[in-house]
């Protein structure tokens, strides 16, 4: 089990490219672009033998030849900790164990802490994704972040990433998980503030990274009480993940329920912050000022789904925390839902084409963590699976646009429109992502949105089934519109002179030690060339594809049996069993939505420029907008309020009254001692000044007078002070 | 004789020696004068290094290299020396930290010049950090204490900035009562306990026969001695405003190792002599911790001078060294001692880039700085990585000492209300998005961006041959003991548990040390 064991190869190897390309990339021959290449290639090649291996060890499981390689934390399995389990140990089907390599991290109260790897179906798949769309995103860079100022720091900082993502995912305990968690959100302010010089960027790189440290105090908290959760469980404290896992489905010594609420609402806050949930959702679409791959691969595919990758990580914590199973309604249901909804709208009233995508992404990340409030876990991690394919195929497209057809802008209305004649690989591409996205059978997105549905009809989550029915109708609709405005209709960049290049990527242009030859920068709108169409078609081919997996209609199920979690320490998951009705119902949606959109596009049907007329509809649009006023509230306000007037308080009262607190007791303590006061002006501060004035001048400088009579009153009282204390020792004793 | 009974003795004399030749050499031969300051503090870290080899980690509970000789008998003071894991980690950062500040000052001598009085200072400086980290005997530990005080007052006085006297004076003037406070606790200390100051005497007779009252208010005056110098909310006011003034150097040794004095105190003499007032105080320092830790970093969201941002960013870390010493458990004395070294390396770190960015703009006023990343990019990038590593980035030296602080205030030793730690630990951890806030703040004003028009043109000069020396290793420490951190809590942890096993024994509180420390915790079901 080479790949399985040494999985910790695996981010280790970007880790150390990043170190290569930080000391030599300038020096190497295409700037350390091939270095970075050839490290995530290697990774991706281990994560592949890892996930053939994964899945050997799968099929082995269940021909019944597994050997229990009870290693130090089988100790925690439910079959030992239950009696009579075996019984029941046939409904769960065969028990894979994840794969466990760790050595002692840090010792601390005598209790050595470790740091290792767990492998198992869910990072197996994770590794994968990771490795697969960071390589794609490599070798999409080479072309369109060619001759950018920073290239081989970009590129360092995407080693940095990719180490730092697959840190998170193969980490066998939550602080681990922790410590990768924020290395990849400072990769991601590194690279939203890629170009650091205009304010926007660097504005937008501190907002993301603020928001998400917002969630993370949730972060903090929450492990910290992984760690107690585990203390109830077993005895003794750990961060060990299988550890949690089994002391929070209570297959151990029983964990107060409390405690378990509020672990799983701590680490909700962070979920919350890092996968864009209402409501600090408002630092994503902001992030779009990184250059597009990092969007690609940051903020659609990868980091933004740690946090579900979390939540999924240690489902029994939410799970009973929660209460899952048995309500209709859940924290992380609701916010899942909610966000859904409101990324969907937004979504509607964006010109920029990639803010369509980030709200797009946003609601898709909504679905997830929806899925696991209600339950539906497989589907939760199924859809993160082919969400990363067509969203990040998606951005990647809309990039190729900008970079070759719209003149380094993402502005649909304004630099785009017809494109489809000119860039027909890059449509065609887009049309499959969309499609995928939109849920269209038998694309990828079509079997993973099947399956939240499905799990929300079957358990009492209703309401959940609705909200998962209109957002498919709003992602069909505004993906249509999406489409209208960048593809067909009229081209209208225009020539280089009268395009309004993004802000962000004005800038992007070749240096003068570029050596490979331009190509076509100064055109008009062509196809892109092979370095970014490559990376489109394979990404195409997983979105079509990658629904395959777990294609129920057709009884595969090669996805759920994968990752199916260590049934010895996790909670049981549920079972859905194919709907045809439900899934036709929401491809019919689907359609319906994105009728609608044509009709109203294209044909023109339906209530044209309704804001203009309709003072409802105008409020209603100006209040999608504005995103819903919350970056008002959260910039103008909070960050303003702590920023300006709260710290300016603070400091005021630091520097006039805890600062001069002593002057005014000196004040009313001098009316006393009068006499002491005069002595004490004479002996004691007079002569700490000539004591330094004899020192300076031998330094040959000049002692100017003590400035104000404060120190004065600050030596009295410090003596009278100490008097004062002396005295009451004295009397205590 | 023995090595092992010299070898303390010179790590503390050393520098006293080299300083009485600085005093020897004419004031013209600068030369001569620097080299004497680099031999003789390299000579110490020589000798911290001999100690740091033939220190016996698996006794890092036990106190080694020990000297107990006769000193001031009348009073029964002794000359008893000696390391435990507590102390060695704080004595080889001051040596360590010193030698970079004599390699950072080769070219960097701030006005009036005067090389060789300031080199004089920063040896007699070092005995009294070097030993107060290994005095044992309380009389001694407040000679050293004292020591400190002098050098660190004529280098602001003498080499600070425009507001030198009175930052001097003030520095002087509070650490000054804070150490007569101290005093008092000590004397009443000896008068009232068994006749004795010895330290680890006295952590063995651990307060018995005082009524709680009395020990209660003998440990306010420590607490005010080691509270003025750490400094906590709201005995605070004299760092900003040392740190401002204060030479580049200076304020690297202040933060880095002067502030250390005081936690330190906290943990050798408050809590083991008197354990059972330190539970009595523990809720209030924790308050007072986690004020600072807020507090702190509103200040200095309202700071416009880069150098005075850094300094009350000091009263934030020092909060949570605080609230991990205030849970007198051993997570969080352990990350208290994390803390204390992660810091002095980071915020000696930011100390050092502030004081080569006011070299290269004659400002520090972060209105006027802008768009370092393109004049001086190694020196952004520095400046970046070290406000990383402040705010607290996993995988970087300074989250080890917070991160444990917090988890120690969720389950504080047992006798002390959970309720009101556990509260602490929100108010910590939301402060920790505050420091990400303000640190992000003051990179992107001073890193990010273009140039100011008044500084377009101007010549800056990078990271030079002197400024890497003394930084480099500062830099790979950070790294070092953020992805190792037991580097570290693997020498304190034995000696932080021996001591809070005798502290709960006392205030008749469970361990907070797992016996075994075996590796798996299996669990225990029928």
């Amino acid at each position: 089990m080479f790949f399985l064991d040494n999985a910790w190869l695996v981010p280790l190897i970007p880790a150390l490219s990043f170190v290569v390309i930080l000391l030599f990339g300038k020096r190497m021959p295409f700037k350390g672009s091939e270095m970075g290449i050839a490290a995530v290639g290697a990774s991706f090649v281990l994560a592949c033998g890892a996930a053939v291996q994964w899945i050997q060890r799968v099929g082995d499981a269940e021909e019944g030849g597994t050997e229990h390689a009870f290693g130090a934390f089988g100790a925690f399995g439910r079959s030992i900790g239950r009696i009579g389990e075996e019984a029941t140990e046939g409904e769960h089907g065969p028990i894979v164990e994840s794969v466990h390599n760790s050595f002692t991290w840090f010792q601390n109260g005598g209790i050595d802490l470790h740091v290792g790897i767990q492998i198992d179906g869910l990072s197996v798949m994770m590794m994968f994704v990771v490795t697969l769309i960071s390589l794609l995103v490599h070798v999409y860079s080479v072309d369109y972040m060619k001759g950018d100022r920073r290239f081989t720091y970009f590129y360092a900082a995407l080693s940095l990433f990719t180490a730092s993502m697959l840190l998170l995912v193969v980490a066998d305990n939550t602080l681990m998980l922790l410590v990768g968690w924020e290395l990849v959100g400072v990769c991601s302010f590194m690279l939203i503030g890629h170009w650091w010089e205009e304010k926007p960027n660097s504005d937008a790189a501190i907002k993301a990274f603020l928001t998400t440290r917002t969630g993370d105090v949730g972060l903090l908290c929450g492990v910290i009480m992984t760690y107690f959760v585990v203390q109830q469980g077993t005895g003794t404290g750990s961060f060990n993940i299988e550890a949690l896992n089994a002391s929070a489905a209570g297959y151990l010594n029983p964990v107060s329920g409390t405690l378990l609420f509020w672990c799983a609402a701590a680490l909700l806050l962070a979920i919350i912050g890092k996968s864009g949930q209402f409501p600090l959702h408002t630092w994503l679409p902001d992030a779009m000022a990184g250059p597009t791959p990092v969007s690609a691969l940051i903020h659609a595919a990868t980091m933004v789904v740690a946090g579900v990758y979390l939540g999924a990580r240690v489902y029994p914590v939410f799970y009973e925390g929660l209460n899952i199973g048995e309500a209709n309604i859940n924290l992380m249901a609701a916010v899942g839902g909610i966000t859904v909804l409101i990324g969907a709208a937004l979504a509607f009233v964006q010109d920029d084409i990639k803010k369509v995508l980030a709200y797009s992404t946003i609601s898709q990340l909504g679905y997830m963590v929806m899925a696991l409030g209600v339950g539906a876990w497989t589907a939760a991690i199924f859809h993160l699976f082919t969400h990363a394919f067509f969203k990040a195929l998606l951005f990647l497209a809309a990039g190729s646009v900008s970079h070759s057809g719209a003149h380094h802008s993402f502005d649909m209305k304004k630099d785009m429109g017809g494109l489809r004649k000119y860039m027909p690989q890059t449509y065609v591409t887009f049309i499959i992502g969309t499609a995928a996205l939109m849920g269209i059978f038998p694309l990828a997105g079509f079997w993973s949105k099947d399956e939240i549905l499905l799990g929300a009809s079957e358990g009492d989550y209703t309401l959940f089934l609705v909200v998962g029915a209109v957002g498919a109708l709003m992602t069909a609709a505004y993906m249509t519109r999406c489409i209208y405005l960048t593809f067909f209709g009229e081209y209208r960049g225009g020539d280089h002179a009268h395009a309004t290049p993004h802000v962000d990527e004005a800038e992007h242009q070749p240096d003068e030690d570029d050596r490979l030859p331009d190509h076509g920068h100064h055109g008009g709108p062509h196809e892109s060339n092979r370095w970014i169409l490559a990376p489109l078609w394979v990404l195409a081919a997983f979105s079509v594809f990658a629904g395959f997996f777990n294609a129920t209609w057709f009884d595969i199920e090669k996805f759920t049996e994968w990752t199916a979690p260590n049934a010895e320490v996790f909670v049981e998951l549920q079972h859905h069993e194919f709907d045809v009705l439900l899934a036709l119902i929401s491809t019919a949606i689907a359609l319906f939505g994105a009728a609608l959109a044509y009709a109203y596009y294209w044909r023109g049907l339906g209530p044209q420029r309704l804001s203009e007329r309709n003072g409802l509809a105008r409020t209603g649009k100006q209040f999608l907008v504005n995103k819903y006023y919350l970056d008002v509230l959260y910039t103008d306000v909070i960050v303003a309020f702590v920023k300006g007037p709260l710290a300016r308080a603070t400091y005021w009262v630091n520097q006039n009254v805890i600062d001069n607190v002593l002057n005014y007791a000196g004040k009313g303590a001098m009316v006393f001692g009068r006499f002491t006061y005069d002595v004490l002006d004479q002996k004691v501060v007079d002569g700490a000044v000539n004591g330094i004035g004899t020192i300076t001048d031998s330094a040959g400088s000049e002692v100017r007078k003590i400035q104000t009579g404060r120190l004065q009153f600050y030596a009295f009282m410090l003596v009278l002070a100490v008097g004062v204390f002396a005295l009451a020792l004295w009397i205590a004793a | 004789m023995e090595w092992s009974e010299w070898a303390l003795s010179l790590a503390v004399f050393i520098p006293a020696l080299g300083a009485v030749v600085t005093m020897l050499i004419p004031r013209a031969q600068e030369e001569a004068v620097k080299w004497v300051a680099l031999v003789t503090t390299l000579a110490t870290l020589g000798v911290v290094v001999g100690i740091l080899v033939d220190f016996d980690y698996d006794k890092s509970g036990q106190l080694q290299f020990q000297v107990n000789n006769d000193w001031i008998n009348v009073i029964n003071s002794r000359y008893h020396i000696g390391v435990d894991g507590i102390s060695l980690p704080l004595l080889a950062l001051s040596a360590f930290i010193t030698v970079l500040c004599v390699i950072y000052s080769w070219n960097h001598w701030p006005e009036p010049h005067n090389p060789k009085a300031f080199i004089v200072l920063m040896l007699v400086l070092e005995v009294g950090m070097n030993g107060t980290f290994v005095a044992q005997d309380l009389i001694l530990f407040f000679v050293f204490f004292e020591i400190v005080l002098l050098p660190m007052f004529f280098m602001i006085g003498v080499w600070g900035g425009p507001n030198r006297e009175y930052a001097s004076i003030k520095f002087f003037l509070f650490t000054l009562f804070g150490s007569a406070m101290m005093l008092l606790g000590f004397l009443a200390i000896y008068f009232k306990g068994p006749n004795t100051f010895d330290i680890v005497a006295l952590s063995d007779w651990a307060g018995q026969d005082l009524t709680h009252s009395t020990a209660v208010l003998i440990f306010g005056a420590m607490f005010l001695g080691f509270a003025i110098k750490v400094p906590m909310f709201p005995f605070h006011t004299w760092l900003p405003d040392a740190h401002t003034e204060a030479p580049t150097v200076g304020s690297v040794l202040l933060a880095a190792i002067l502030l250390k004095l005081g936690t330190y105190g906290f943990v050798r003499i408050a809590l083991p002599i008197l354990p059972e007032a330190a539970e009595d105080w523990a809720p209030f320092i924790g308050l007072l911790a986690v004020i600072g830790i807020i507090y702190g970093a509103l200040g200095c969201l309202a700071q416009t001078d880069m150098k005075r941002l850094i300094a009350f960013s000091s009263v934030a870390h020092m909060g949570f060294v605080m609230l991990g010493i205030a849970t007198m458990t051993s997570f969080g004395i352990n990350a208290a001692i994390f803390g204390m070294v992660a810091h002095g390396l980071i915020t000696g770190m930011l100390f050092f880039v502030a004081g080569s960015v006011q070299h290269n703009f004659h400002t520090r006023e972060m209105s006027r700085l802008g768009g370092l990343l393109t004049q001086a990019p190694k020196m952004g990038w520095i400046l970046g990585f070290c406000a990383m590593a402040s705010l607290g980035l996993p995988g970087l030296a300074g989250f080890w000492g917070e991160f444990p602080a917090l988890l120690s205030a969720f389950e504080p030793l047992s006798t002390l209300s959970e309720e009101t730690f556990r509260t602490y630990m929100v108010i910590a951890a939301i402060g920790t998005v505050l420091a990400a806030g303000y640190l992000l703040w003051m990179l992107s004003k001073v890193a990010f961006g273009t140039p100011k028009a008044e500084f377009a043109d101007a010549e800056i000069h990078d990271v030079n041959a002197f400024e890497w020396t003394a930084w480099l290793p500062i830099l790979l420490l950070i790294v070092a003991l953020g992805i190792f951190p037991n580097l570290l809590f693997g020498v304190t942890d034995d000696a932080v548990c021996v001591m809070t096993d005798k502290i709960s024994e006392q205030v008749g509180a469970d361990s907070t040390c797992d016996e075994g420390g075996d590796t798996v915790p299996v669990a225990e079901h029928e």
